[in-house]
């Protein structure tokens, strides 16, 4: 059964199939293995009950001949903001603690109607609002690859907790968010496939808000093929989320990795991502990746992006305000914690307010709100507004010259706990996000994928990056790498111990 | 302190003339109209809408705030918006934008108001209408406003406070509105009553708000203003949430008075908000929103840009020139119809627009039952509204047999009864009476005497028994000539024909003379 949690959907679900297991050996599997891993900190909440139940129905279905799609029978986990009906969705926070929701996610919603069976919500930074997974009520997500007893390896974040299920094999697949790199960031830390899709490709109806206009449900997954099995699934138009694309999904289907190829494929190499902060082997995994694509007939260019470094300082200004925005909801009165305090409204809003949210919360708020006063707007967001703009246009650019861009995912391997809170989280934002967080500003999809482990074993990813609704492409480059660098994976690695 | 400050406005208004200062102050008026959109389900949510229901029964997650839901436009209120926008001759916008609007409020639980604060739905309209409030002008006359924009917008919920608690009512949070920013161009609360009046008459017709403002689903915010002529504009007050035609004259009328009497006896106009007691008949200053707000507005992220077809086209949300042919006749060429086409005065062109129940009978009886528009008209207008007033009834709940009203009329068009009778029969009729007018007037003898020889003979007659006014009649004061009418409208009780019965009392008397 071991071998089978490293494995990959399409391998399970023949198994499935085939009824060499069923759906609730798989998903006791799992439990069990998210029970075993329970020192990394990757789980929130374990549903098992909901798990038992929907292996269980799914074990039915397959008696039946009524599989519902390859993802029955899967197991899956999500990051904990996104609403599951009857299941606490906390975002980390004391704020929403208690919080069940009386409906599903639509990403949720249709990995259900695919027959997925839900083994646990993710940890996650306090209402996705940080990049290493340690600002968690919860308390931090450990990375598995080098665990030390006196101090740790960071997931990356915000989804750090969905990246440690999917590597850890307590799941096939997570979903997590992605503002700003929150999927890609913990997947490439921890040696996974982390999809950012394009932005309205895939519904956020139910995924509590960070930065409405950059929010997108991500995908991690250990493989790039399981990666496209969950958008397969969960991709498409939603009548409930209004900024969605209203086209129908097209489903994607990728060749096997030795079919694949990239002759004439104009790959992009933009100067501005290289950067001080960069480690070496990161600079090398890069630039021996880009030769490995060259040699393979792909015609590789440096391109320039020139609004890059500006991203950083406008996303902290847009994604201030929005949360700002977006947080006046929780005030203690219809759902999440109330204090008690019965002095007046204003000061229950206070009370609730100031012991719900951590810091972090509470400045990006404060900041929020001044950017937004009415002398301030012009200055601030309408400003940000612009260099949005032109890093939009930095993009369009970039496309009359190449079909695809090649980057590093983050700027080092994951850091060491005691480093990373060296910095605050707002520094640390700004140096983590800094390859991933332009695609968010465009809206333009990425995938990162892993390649090798660095000289002390940790992870090293890379980052391709697509025009809009390019996922089949950058899927299938991805997959084409992947089969090429034959990156060892975690589970494999330790099975074999 | 609070309420002696009232008091002492209350003071200064009864203690001051304002005639005297007409010639000094010159008074400007503008108002903001919230109308909520009839339509079935919410601005952004799939929520019930009806009134009555029961508390926090029309609530969907998503107008209760809950974390991850997101708006959803309806396009029933984005047509609603756009007929109301081409009825006020605005420019409809093809793209208009949703903005966050924040401040704190227990009613309010996304802590946001979704608006079209910097890119509204429609611009630079202008309506114009007739002022005339019988009692106060003498003649109808013309206004026109302009209106600065439209915006579509969420109401907010409902609190109601306790001594030791608040409770929330969600069921208007949510609902549908339409802001309509008029620019200052009126004079006084007599115009800005005349304007709401037409345009509840607009909104009706259109179907796109009840008017009830009883139900909330009108509200009107006045900014009112003095300064002397050629003074730039004065400091503004805002009255909020006037809830009848009549209060908003009203509360106008009471503030420009109070300003007169502050700015007379030295005092200033503060920039405050205050509300309209409708029992006391003041303004007073409103206790909250004291610190100037700043509502940190934001463009909405969750809502696409509103796009809409103009000219030969289907791409947005909708086409907004087949509205514009769907568009109903609207109160001005009614008016002009009714002016043009019935020789009715401009008066009762006016009343029987705003009274839509009485048109309603005006253009059944007379359009489909060929009777006399202008003698309609007249009993409509003179008889019927006078009386519905008089027995202190509303219009509104009276529910109106038009047969009833048809047959009395033609009964009084063939003469077979008099004005005196009529208004008989229209009395009967506010008691729900099971007969028809002609079963009443002829199982009570009501029909007009007609005839000649009878009329004589009531003539007669009458002049025996006042023989004193004949006297004095014989010796030339032909005055008295009325006293004997009255005396064979009495004679007869009220049925004699009164347009024949002159001529003959002449030609009975010019024989006694002889």
């Amino acid at each position: 059964m071991n071998t089978i949690l490293s494995s990959n959907i399409r391998i399970a679900s023949k198994l499935l199939q085939d009824f060499s297991i069923t759906s609730t050996d798989l998903s006791n599997a799992c439990l069990k293995r998210a029970n075993d891993t329970k020192k990394f900190n990757a789980f929130i909440t374990i549903t098992k009950s909901e798990a038992d139940h929907q292996a269980q129905e799914s074990s039915q279905r397959y008696q039946n001949g009524k599989q519902l799609s390859e993802l029955d029978g899967i197991t899956i986990a999500m990051k904990d903001n996104f609403c599951t009906a009857n299941i606490r969705t906390t975002c980390a926070s004391k704020m929403l603690e208690n919080f069940i929701p009386a409906y599903n996610a639509t990403v949720y919603e249709k990995l259900r109607q695919s027959g997925a069976v839900l083994i646990g919500k993710c940890n996650l930074d306090q209402f996705a609002m940080g990049s290493g997974t340690v600002d968690s009520l919860y308390g931090p997500t450990k990375n598995m690859w080098q665990f030390l007893n006196d101090d740790f390896y960071i997931t990356g974040g915000s989804s750090g907790g969905c990246a440690v299920a999917v590597a850890t094999g307590a799941c096939f697949a997570a979903v997590g968010s992605d503002s700003g790199g929150s999927t890609r960031n913990p997947a490439s830390y921890c040696g996974l496939v982390g999809l950012k899709p394009t932005y309205g490709l895939v519904s956020r109806l139910g995924l509590i808000p960070l930065v409405n206009s950059m929010d997108v449900p991500g995908i991690l997954t250990r493989c790039v093929d399981d990666c496209v099995s969950v958008l397969n699934a969960v991709a498409g138009p939603d009548p409930k989320d209004s900024t969605c694309f209203a086209r129908p999904y097209k489903k994607i289907s990728l060749p096997s990795g030795d079919k694949l190829s990239i002759k004439g494929l104009k790959v992009g190499i933009p100067v501005e991502y290289y950067c001080n902060d960069m480690g070496d082997e990161v600079l090398h995994t890069w630039n021996e990746v880009a030769q490995l694509l060259e040699d393979n007939g792909a015609i590789v260019k440096e391109i320039s992006l020139p609004n890059t470094e500006y991203s950083i300082v406008c996303y902290s200004i847009l994604n201030q305000c929005e949360v700002a925005s977006n947080m006046a909801r929780y005030d203690g009165i219809e759902f999440g914690y109330r204090a008690h305090e019965n002095a007046s409204t204003e000061k229950l809003y206070a009370s609730s307010r100031s012991v719900g949210f951590n810091e972090v919360v509470r400045n990006r708020i404060l900041a929020g709100n001044y950017f937004l006063l009415n002398r301030n707007y012009d200055k601030y967001f309408n400003q940000a507004l612009k260099v949005r703009r032109l890093i939009v246009n930095d993009f369009d650019k970039a496309w009359e010259e190449v079909q695809v861009l090649l980057t590093p995912t983050t700027l080092t391997t994951a850091p060491k706990y005691k480093d990373f809170i060296r910095k605050t989280n707002r520094d640390q934002t700004a140096i983590q996000d800094f390859c991933t967080q332009p695609a968010n500003m465009s809206g333009v999809p990425a995938v990162t994928i892993p390649i090798k482990l660095s000289t002390d074993g940790m992870p090293l990813s890379l980052q391709i990056i697509g025009r809009n609704l390019s996922e089949p492409m950058i899927l299938a480059l991805a997959k084409f790498i992947e089969s090429n660098v034959n990156f060892p994976q975690y589970l494999k690695i330790t099975d074999n111990k | 302190m609070f309420l002696n400050r009232k008091l002492y406005d209350i003071f200064l208004v009864r203690t001051s003339s304002t005639k005297a200062y007409k010639s000094k102050w010159k008074s400007v008026v503008g108002l903001e109209v919230h109308a909520q959109i009839q339509s079935q389900s919410k601005l952004f949510s799939a929520a019930g809408t009806r009134f009555a229901s029961g508390v926090n029964q029309n609530v969907s997650l998503f107008d209760a705030a809950t974390p991850g839901t997101l708006p959803v436009l309806n396009k029933r209120c984005v047509e609603a918006g756009v007929l109301t926008a081409l009825a006020l001759n605005c420019r409809v916008n093809a793209v208009s934008m949703f903005d966050r609007k924040h401040y704190f409020y227990s009613d309010l639980p996304a802590g946001y108001q979704i608006t079209q604060q910097r890119s509204p739905l429609a611009n630079d309209g202008l309506l114009e209408f007739h002022v005339y409030t019988p009692g106060v002008h003498k003649t109808p006359y013309v206004k026109k406003s302009k209106i600065k924009q439209i915006q579509l917008e969420q109401d907010s919920g409902k609190s109601l406070h306790d001594d030791d608690r608040s409770l929330v009512d969600l069921n208007r949070a949510g609902i549908p509105l339409m802001e309509i920013v008029f620019e200052p161009d009126l004079g006084d609360g007599e115009e800005a009553a005349a304007l709401i009046k037409e345009l509840v008459v607009i909104l009706q017709r259109l179907n796109t708000c009840s008017c009830k403002m009883e139900e909330g689903a009108l509200r009107v915010d006045a900014n009112v203003s003095i300064h002397k002529p050629n003074d730039s504009l004065g400091v503004r007050t805002e009255i909020k949430n006037i809830g009848s035609v009549r209060a908003v004259a009203g509360a106008i009328t009471y503030e420009i008075k109070r300003q007169i009497a502050v700015l007379e006896r030295g005092g200033t106009i503060t920039n405050e908000t205050r509300s309209w007691n409708s029992i006391s008949k003041v303004t007073v200053p409103m206790r909250d929103k004291e610190e100037k707000q700043d509502y940190r507005y934001m463009p909405e992220p969750n809502l696409p840009p509103l796009y809409l077809a103009i000219g030969p086209s289907n791409w947005g949300c909708l086409n907004v020139d087949n509205l514009k042919a769907s568009i109903p006749e609207l109160p001005n060429e009614t008016r002009n119809r009714l002016k043009n086409d019935y020789n009715l005065t401009p008066e009762q062109a006016v009343i029987l627009v705003n009274e839509s129940k009485l048109l309603d009978i005006f253009n059944e009886t007379v359009l489909r039952m060929k009777l006399n528009a202008k003698l309609m008209a007249n009993i409509l207008i003179n008889d019927f509204l006078s009386l519905i007033h008089k027995e202190k009834k509303v219009l509104e709940d009276i529910t109106i047999p038009v047969e009833f009203l048809a047959e009395t009329v033609m009964l009084l068009q063939k003469s077979a009864i008099n004005r005196k009778t009529a208004q008989l029969l229209l009395k009967e009729m506010l008691s729900l009476p099971k007969d028809t007018p002609s079963e009443i007037v002829r199982s009570r003898g009501w029909y007009q005497i007609t005839n000649e020889e009878e009329l004589r003979t009531i003539c007669k007659t009458v002049i025996k028994e006042n023989p004193k006014i004949l006297n004095q009649y014989l010796n030339g004061k032909l005055i008295v000539f009325d006293a004997f009418l009255g005396k064979i409208v009495a004679k007869s009780e009220g049925k004699a024909d009164m347009s024949q019965v002159p001529s003959i009392l002449k030609e009975v008397l010019k024989e006694l003379k002889k």
